[in-house]
């Protein structure tokens, strides 16, 4: 029996944290995409709209050409569908199965396992721009303007989106959530200047729409992408703003079980 | 191995709202041994439990987890700690077992080999399998060797037999009794009193919140009192036994028409209750003399059958 007793022998440990990071990343990532609900949320109805939208002109898109008005938009979509629906969708059930809980008795510290949760969200967007922007390329769409503003926009997009998703995965059923981050989702579809102008809505509720995460990261990245500006310093405002509620609140009252 | 103790726990309160789930409970768990957490459904085993897993804060009272607070300590505690929740919960639906294994490992600086451990636990058949798609008892084993794949020193394992099947039960058992040899000590929470007393070096048994007994499954059973045991017809009048024996006897008739003496048992007790069967035209039938077992420990302490919720 002395192979066997060796086996169990205590050797206890934690593994370095950037060690712990990646790994935690690259196992949500993996489950991220492997799940079929998610990929139709995060690629299949960002592309499909995108394609449909593109070849049918059922959309007025103003000022815009069709493609300069509807690729910004799309990637606000994925984005959107990605730190808000999914993320809140996936939390809320890690929290129904006791998967939050679980894992507070692992080495992998919780603000480590934030972190990998916003890698892994970041990885999923990086794929989504690829694959929106490589299909808006593809009908000839030629953006304008800085990477480096699409990039800021994207990450303080997420960060907005995220505090929301993970206060409501941490606060309601995961039943409930699911079901009002899909409301949530369609909504801001609709009404977040997405795939429709803001200004063909009623001019007492554009202000409202453009101050949701959806219509201010829709219409900055169309305003750097189309229209070449820099940095939109109000969409950004708007944005930071609900991160910090957000996150604010969802520290405030996420219950990890 | 080391006599030290792993877990030792002083007037421990925990109240949830106003009701105490536990009240003043004071316990230790010895270094490198299996010890068995025993007690009816709402005694206050799992509050114990997760108060020691840093789950939940005292409200007063120490804990001390390896010499450390699970609280103030937690992060230098959870490398060196497993833990097994009840039913095997808290794993990604989506994740399948071997998968999952292999990635808690990686949080590990040395952890166990996974092919090795998916082998001993005969966990094959999980490694194309989600874990919502697992059996019950699929779900429990992915979940034992997930508490054990950190080669931790203190496993905290919540009813790891529940809902197998008796052959994997035992390759269960056999596996903590490895536990045991390799020096890991074993906190099993268990309504199997057969576990126990199979396995266990030291019980603990928890009833309303408190400690009412701590010791070793001998020490426990060992009050020289054993018992005789006999079926005969219902409702016998056993005043003129009790004054046959010893003053320090006790006679009850447990249901109808089965009796159970017990007293120190000596060859004139044993006597004295055939030659009063005799007097009173009664067959001893099945007639038995038997030491107190642990179920008896824990039903005479707790006032409740062992094996009855959760």
């Amino acid at each position: 029996m002395t192979t066997t007793e060796r086996r169990y022998r205590p050797a206890p440990g934690a593994a370095p944290v950037w060690r712990m990071l990646v790994a935690q990343t690259a196992f949500e990532t993996r489950l991220l995409l492997r799940h079929g609900e998610q990929l139709l949320l995060t690629a299949v109805i960002p592309v499909t709209l995108l394609a449909l939208l593109a070849f049918v002109p059922v959309i007025d898109t103003g000022a815009y050409s069709r493609l300069d008005f509807l690729v910004p938009g799309i990637l606000a979509l994925a984005v959107m569908s990605t730190s808000f629906t999914s993320l809140a969708i996936a939390t809320g059930y890690e929290r129904r199965y006791g998967v939050l809980k679980r894992l507070a008795t692992t080495p992998l510290p919780r603000s480590a396992l934030l972190i990998a949760k916003a890698l892994t969200v970041l990885v999923v967007e990086a794929l989504q721009v690829t694959l929106v922007g490589g299909l808006g390329a593809a009908l000839g769409w030629r953006p304008t303007g800085s990477v480096l503003a699409v990039l800021a926009l994207i990450v303080v997009g997420t960060l907005a989106f995220a505090g929301l998703g993970f206060l409501m995965a941490g606060t309601l059923r995961a039943e409930a959530t699911l079901a009002a981050a899909n409301l949530v989702y369609l909504l801001l579809l609709v009404l977040g200047g997405i795939i429709i102008p803001l200004d063909e809505f009623p001019d007492g509720v554009q202000p409202v729409l453009m101050a949701t995460p959806a219509g201010a990261l829709a219409d900055g990245l169309r305003s750097v992408l189309a229209d070449g500006s820099g940095l939109p310093w109000s969409g950004v405002a708007i944005l930071a703003g609900w991160a910090v509620a957000g996150f604010a609140a969802a520290a405030r009252w996420f219950r990890w079980e | 191995m080391s006599t030290s103790a792993a877990v030792e726990i002083e007037s421990l309160v925990k109240c949830y709202g106003r009701v105490p789930a536990v009240d003043g409970l004071s316990l230790t768990i010895p270094s490198g041994t299996i010890t068995s957490v025993l007690g009816p459904n709402g005694a206050g085993k799992t509050t114990t439990i997760e108060c020691c897993e840093g789950y939940r804060r005292p409200d007063s009272g120490t804990v001390r987890v390896l010499g450390l607070d699970p609280q103030r300590d937690a992060r230098r505690l959870r490398p060196r700690v497993g833990v097994m929740l009840q039913e095997g919960a808290g794993f990604y639906p989506g994740a399948r077992g071997v998968e999952l294994l292999s990635h808690l490992a990686r949080l590990h600086a040395t952890p166990l080999d996974v092919a090795t451990l998916v082998e001993q636990l005969e966990l094959g058949d999980t490694a194309r399998t989600p874990m919502r798609r697992l059996s019950g008892g699929q779900r429990q084993r992915v979940a034992l060797a997930a508490a054990l794949v950190g080669r931790p020193e203190l496993v905290f394992l919540d009813e790891p037999t529940a809902g197998l099947d008796p052959r994997m039960r035992r390759s269960v058992w056999d596996t903590l009794s490895e536990l045991r040899a390799a020096g890991v000590t074993v906190v099993l929470c268990t309504h199997l009193i057969e576990e126990a007393e199979r396995l266990a070096d030291h019980v603990v048994i928890i009833h309303d919140g408190q400690q009412v007994a701590q010791g070793s499954p001998a020490e426990l059973t060992e009050d020289d009192e054993s018992t005789v045991r006999f079926n005969g017809r219902p409702r016998l009048d056993l005043a003129s036994l009790r004054d046959a024996l010893p003053e320090d006897a006790s006679v009850q008739e447990v249901s109808p028409g089965t009796y159970v003496v017990a007293t120190t048992v000596d060859p004139g007790v044993l006597a004295t209750i055939t030659s009063w069967c005799a007097a009173h035209d009664v067959m001893p039938e099945g007639l038995q003399v038997g030491r107190t077992s642990l179920e008896d420990v824990f039903i005479k302490l707790t006032g409740a059958e062992p094996g009855t919720g959760s």
